[in-house]
């Protein structure tokens, strides 16, 4: 993936850089939104990761820029103002996920991996599979197997966004986001209990497991092919 | 304070403008008294010169001038007599108590004069103030007819002067009034100016001292004793939380800069250099929680989300709590019992209230026992219809002289020392309630704790208070929690 890094810290800077490529990324910096936002135009990138306080143009002035000259790259922005005012203003200047500093890097790489696919799947899907599991978006029916799968709506949320990202890796914080809408992290491993009463229901019973805890991270849904 | 300085304060010119504004209308008042009595007086005198003139002409046209001369003589050697007469011929005396005729008379008008004139005999002898008309008879005659002035004079200067010392105490009694006045005040605010200056060179615990007497001046002292008390208190927080963050977070620190070192040591094998980093990194996300969880409550406590306040369903907030905590719960063999009427009303942040609720959630999960269980409910006091969201767990409870320093920051009871939390849950709750105007009372729900947050009344609410049935007449106490239909979260 192409990423581009607007970041005005340079230890900051070098480490995200450093982490991304590692992971196997192709990566620009860029030192403050004025450069950011030349490279953005000119380079055709898979996500954008946007730090908000930078000198001359800031990360949010930046983004509209951005949008204003219609590209459509989506933006990550990584800021030390984590409050949900914050993460509105950051939404609404064309952000695509907003992640507060600090953060751990294994989060923000799950998070750039879930918007680099989104890029693209704007379509209506009305039915999502994994392996052989489906989900009727519709009737609001899971199935593995042709066998039905009795779910709480709740579980219903937890399960469409993990196979709307399946194969990616996705963090408790994303789910707890995006699944309950919340943006705090509980004491508790609540987001664990859910996921293995999700797991009992959909793998208990078949040979192939399709709900993977990846360790230190969170968890990945997809087929053994 | 110099009485110079007196004079230059705000309340002495106030007193002088009106003083001055005083001694005019004094001035004019007496000055009216004045014109009025010594005017009557001299007309009263003049009319009766006149009319006793007149009647010496008259008796003059009807007895010829011997006539006059023997009635002159007659009323002139009276005892006491007080009028004046003086009948001659051209300049030669002919009868009447007036040796001659004056010799300094002054004209005021046609045929009056003000003379003086001796009175007495030789050594005894006195020059008094006389007023006469002159009048001239047929004949050569000259006829005058006057009065002694020396009383009327005397009683005229008398009013005079009694006017004069009236004006001149109430000029006094008006300036040292005023002076009086405004040292007064001055003295008092200048108290408050004291206690501003020692306050503002440090001394937060100074206060106003108030009289009592319920004056604007004591009024202004109570409101800046109030100010001061919030901000005293305010500083007082801040100071306790510099306290607390120093400390509670001075330790993962310190744990966490241990950790990494470990690391470093020389005779450390990759493997324990990995568990240890790993652990550094845990201890770095606890401080970042604890952190944040700062953060919120200042946040909070400062009411910066005040104006986000919308109205919204409690109910439904705490039902999506609930239904996040209940696999959680399950897991740890504690029933979470979820107790709600439809729909209930409150003006609040939904994102804060969530995050309370599940402060309070876990607080309850992590001490309930297994087996034990914890009721979350919403519902209206039938007392006062307030909203209020509760709490029940069946664990060990906090005790009764603990219940509020719970509330405070970093707080820990000693038993909850070995298990994990940063000790800031409940006081985020707090802070969350008082943004709410929400009150919060932690009860001994026997056993266990209730944590309930009472919320300020909103009208939208009269349908559910409507359906509800008044137990609260029967026994108020028991009603509050009266059961309601049970839903499992």
């Amino acid at each position: 993936m192409r990423i581009l890094v607007v970041e005005d810290d340079r230890e900051a800077a070098a480490y995200l850089t450093r982490g991304l490529r590692e992971s196997g990324h192709i990566v620009d910096h860029a030192p403050d939104g004025e450069d950011g936002l030349h490279l953005a135009m000119g380079g055709n990138y898979d996500v954008a990761v946007v730090d908000r306080m930078m000198p001359r143009v800031d990360g949010l002035a930046m983004v509209r820029r951005m949008r204003d000259e219609g590209n459509k790259t989506p933006v990550l922005f990584l800021s030390a103002l984590g409050e949900v005012d914050d993460r509105v203003k950051g939404l609404r200047a064309g952000g695509d996920d907003y992640l507060a500093k600090p953060y751990a890097f294994a989060e923000l790489l799950a998070r750039i991996d879930a918007l680099a696919r989104r890029n693209g799947t704007d379509a209506v899907v009305t039915k999502l599979g994994v392996g052989d599991l489906e989900l009727d978006l519709l009737s609001r029916t899971a199935t593995r197997n042709a066998q039905r799968i009795d779910l709480q709506p709740r579980e219903f949320l937890l399960l469409e966004y993990l196979m709307r990202h399946a194969g990616q890796v996705v963090t408790r914080t994303m789910l707890l986001e995006n699944v309950w809408e919340y943006h705090f992290d509980p004491q508790t491993n609540v987001i664990d209990v859910h996921i293995s009463r999700l797991r009992a229901k959909i793998d208990k019973g078949f040979t192939e497991p399709l709900l993977h805890t990846v360790r230190g991270a969170g968890y990945s849904l997809r087929a053994a092919s | 304070m110099q009485l110079l300085d007196v004079f230059r304060t705000a309340t002495f010119r106030l007193a002088f403008a009106y003083l001055c504004l005083f001694a005019v209308s004094v001035m004019l008042l007496l000055g009216f008294i004045y014109w009025r009595t010594a005017g009557f007086m001299a007309t009263q005198a003049d009319e009766t010169i006149l009319a006793e003139g007149q009647g010496l002409i008259e008796q003059y046209k009807r007895r010829g001038i011997m006539g006059l001369r023997t009635i002159i003589v007659e009323r002139a050697s009276r005892p006491g007599q007080r009028t004046l007469y003086l009948l001659s011929f051209g300049d030669a005396p002919l009868a009447g108590n007036l040796s001659r005729w004056p010799t300094d008379a002054a004209e005021t008008a046609k045929g009056w004069i003000n003379f003086s004139y001796a009175r007495g005999v030789e050594e005894d002898q006195e020059v008094r103030p006389g007023r006469a008309v002159q009048m001239m008879l047929t004949g050569g005659f000259r006829l005058l007819v006057g009065r002694d002035m020396k009383e009327v004079n005397a009683i005229e200067s008398t009013i005079r002067s009694t006017l004069l010392w009236a004006l001149g105490i109430t000029g006094f009694f008006g300036v040292a009034g005023g002076v009086w006045i405004s040292r007064n005040v001055v003295r008092r605010l200048e108290v408050i100016n004291r206690t501003s200056r020692e306050i503002m060179s440090g001394d937060l615990t100074r206060r106003i001292p108030m009289q009592g007497s319920r004056d604007e001046l004591d009024d202004l002292a109570g409101n800046l004793n109030q100010m001061l008390e919030q901000i005293e208190r305010l500083m007082m927080g801040m100071r306790e939380v510099a306290d607390n963050i120093a400390h509670d977070l001075r330790t993962p620190l310190n744990r966490l800069r241990n950790k990494l070192e470990g690391a470093l040591m020389g005779n450390t094998s990759r493997d324990e250099q990995m568990t240890a980093l790993e652990s550094a990194i845990s201890e770095a996300d606890g401080l970042i929680s604890t952190f944040n969880s700062l953060l919120l409550i200042a946040e909070a406590e400062t009411g910066a989300h005040r104006d986000t306040l919308e109205l919204m369903d409690l109910s439904e907030v705490i039902h999506d709590i609930a239904d996040l905590y209940e696999p959680a719960a399950e897991d740890r063999g504690v029933t979470l019992r979820f107790v709600a009427p439809s729909r209930i009303t409150v003006r609040g942040n939904r994102s804060l209230l969530a995050r309370a609720a599940a402060n309070l959630v876990e607080n309850a999960l992590k001490y309930t026992p297994q087996g034990g269980s914890v009721t979350v409910s919403t519902g209206i006091n039938p007392r006062d219809d307030r909203p209020t969201f509760s709490v029940r767990d069946s664990g060990p409870g906090i005790p009764e002289a603990d219940r509020e320093r719970v509330l405070d920051r970093f707080v820990r009871l000693e038993r909850s020392r070995n298990t994990p939390g940063s000790g800031l849950g409940l006081s985020l709750v707090a802070a969350v309630a008082r943004m709410h105007d929400a009150e919060i009372a932690l009860e001994d729900a026997k056993p266990g704790l209730l944590a309930t947050l009472t919320f300020p009344a909103v009208e939208e609410n009269q349908a559910v208070i409507a359906a509800q049935p008044r137990r609260a007449l029967l026994s108020p106490t028991k009603a509050q929690r009266a059961p309601e239909p049970e839903t499992q979260g």
